[in-house]
């Protein structure tokens, strides 16, 4: 068997043990989606009760993209956490895989599993508030979305990093993170000028560069930026590798303090 | 590959011939002076958990590893699995240093702990699918092997698609061996595998391992607290205390020594308790009130 066929097989296992556990924990699936898109339109009736469907746009689109960025975030950055829930780190760590390959299909699954989430919720805040998508510009929307989500694995990497040092505060310092994503990337409306340096933290994340991109496709049908898209590859560029080498440094460590053993 | 006997010995227990041939080559696993502690405290040494335990292991031998709780008998284990990492020393397996050649020594080896560790949610099929994947192994043929396994281990295909968690303790553990067997290790470390199983389980997995040894040639390393178990299916064991290796004999050298050398009567318990100062009892009394090791 060649090398990158092995490969293959295990980033599959990866994507194939997630569906697994996605349809054996189908109640929770549905619970947190009834929760996302009540969330989702909670928010967004703010934009209908002024009576601005650029707000209801701008609303809409945040709260959507928001659930598929965190979604992707949050399954990357749960791959240790969800291990050490089930006992199985140990196992998963004694066998033949590349951590690269690991991450990639825990990746791989996060963005599919994020992409239907999405695309449901989209499709009850359309139908909801009436909304006409025509003339959005749904092919630059798209190339934010992939080029984002990139740049979004490399920091869920780095947060995976997390659980594997601090067993007790791990998963916390993961939520806490993006909790802080939430903040700085003006999900619900750009950040004002006012707020000072908060802004210009809000440039360090992708999130920021994917919500004003897919706003500016699909309320305005504009075309992407490319400046834009450009930063968001340099930041897939940076936080990819890097997330990659803290996970093996985190593994190290693990080994050497025995934490990998622990359970909780 | 030449066959050389380097050993003969029966276990008095089943009967059977055990650990009577070794392959020449090299050992299957080959631990020299391997040395872990670890920082409880940042202002008190490290409590060393192995310290300094070299042992040879030859292929197709069933290697028991007792000890009290606290021993170092499962940081032992890990060491070899590579779940940690040596402060001194090395260990290879068929030749293959494993802080040089990890992904190598990793193909080669597979482990099953005393906790049957699993996505509960998950059935056995899917839990073995996981595994088979994760060690390249096509799906069909994963398939199909599951199945035999599972057969052999007294599980139904029925019970392959039901959630791992409405399984009793002792069916998970089977599913846990059929989980590293499935991958075909050379080199299998059974962490206890049968603590916690009632007596037919019990029995079901020592008849196993001797069919493992038999039939797959893979060479084992089992630690264990259940005497008459090490003194069934051990060609040679080696007792640790203190994170040092105290004894290591075939058990019926084990069971003489302790009877010339210290009076005492020539059973493996009086060996145990001889060689790490202490009773079972004691051992399994700590075990239940939670010790971890």
């Amino acid at each position: 068997m060649t090398a990158i066929r092995r490969e293959a097989l295990a980033s599959y296992a990866f994507v194939e043990r997630n569906f697994n556990l996605t349809k054996r924990y189908w109640g929770w699936e549905v619970a947190f989606l009834v929760y996302a898109v009540a969330g989702a339109l909670s928010v967004s009736l703010i934009g209908q009760s002024v009576g601005s469907r650029r707000l209801l746009m701008s609303l809409v689109v945040g709260a959507v993209f928001w659930n598929y960025l965190s979604v992707v975030f949050q399954s990357i950055g749960d791959t240790i956490t969800w291990e050490r829930w089930e006992g199985t780190l140990e196992y998963t760590m004694m066998a033949p895989v590349r951590r690269s390959v690991q991450l990639l299909g825990s990746a791989l699954y996060a963005v599919v599993y994020g992409l239907i989430h999405t695309a449901i919720l989209l499709i009850v805040l359309v139908l909801f508030f009436s909304l006409d998508l025509g003339h959005a510009n749904l092919g630059a929307a798209a190339v934010f979305m992939v080029v984002g989500s990139a740049s979004l694995i490399g920091i869920g990497m780095l947060a995976a990093i997390l659980p594997m040092m601090s067993v007790e505060r791990g998963s916390q310092m993961v939520f806490v993170m993006q909790s802080c994503l939430l903040l700085i990337s003006g999900v619900y409306a750009p950040l004002p000028s006012s707020i000072g340096p908060l802004r210009y933290i809000s440039e360090l994340s992708p999130a920021t560069y994917v919500l004003r991109g897919v706003r500016s496709a699909l309320i305005d049908g504009s075309g992407p930026d490319w400046a834009e898209v450009a930063i968001l590859v340099v930041m897939a560029c940076f936080f990819i590798p890097v997330g990659l080498w803290g996970f093996g440094r985190a593994e190290r460590y693990a080994k050497r303090t025995g934490k990998l053993k622990r359970v909780g | 590959m030449s066959i050389a006997v380097l050993e003969t010995t029966q276990s008095p227990a089943s009967g059977r011939p055990i650990a009577k041939e070794f392959r020449a080559g090299p050992a299957a696993l080959l631990v020299e002076h391997a040395t872990k502690g670890f920082k409880v405290d940042r202002r008190k040494p490290p409590v060393m958990a192995v310290d300094d335990v070299s042992i040879r292991i030859e292929r197709g031998e069933i290697y028991g590893l007792l000890g009290a709780n606290g021993s170092g008998k499962s940081t032992f284990i890990r060491l070899v699995s590579g779940l940690l990492t040596l402060d001194a020393g090395r260990v290879e397996v068929f030749g293959h240093d494993l802080a040089r050649d990890e992904m190598a020594v990793k193909r080669l080896i597979n482990r099953v702990s005393v906790d049957a560790a699993f996505f509960k949610k998950l059935s056995p099929a899917e839990n073995l699918s996981f595994a088979a994947r994760l060690y390249g192994l096509d799906a069909g043929e994963a398939r199909r092997k599951a199945a035999e396994i599972m057969a052999r281990l007294g599980i139904g295909e029925k019970r392959m698609g039901r959630p791992v968690e409405q399984m009793s303790r002792g069916m998970q553990q089977k599913v846990a061996i059929a989980r590293a067997i499935l991958t075909s290790p050379t080199l299998l470390l059974l962490d206890e595998p049968t603590t916690g199983l009632d007596p037919r389980s019990k029995l079901d997995v020592q008849a196993f391992i001797e069919e493992l040894r038999a039939d797959h040639d893979a060479t084992i390393v089992l630690t264990t607290h259940d005497l008459a178990e090490a003194d069934r299916l051990c060609g040679r064991i080696g007792i640790l205390a203190g994170g040092r290796l105290t004894a290591e004999e075939t058990p019926e050298r084990l069971k003489t020594r302790v009877a010339f050398e210290h009076g005492l009567p020539p059973t493996l318990e009086s060996a145990f308790m001889q060689y790490t100062g202490r009773s079972l009892d004691d051992d399994i009394e700590e075990g239940e009130a939670g010790q971890v090791e």
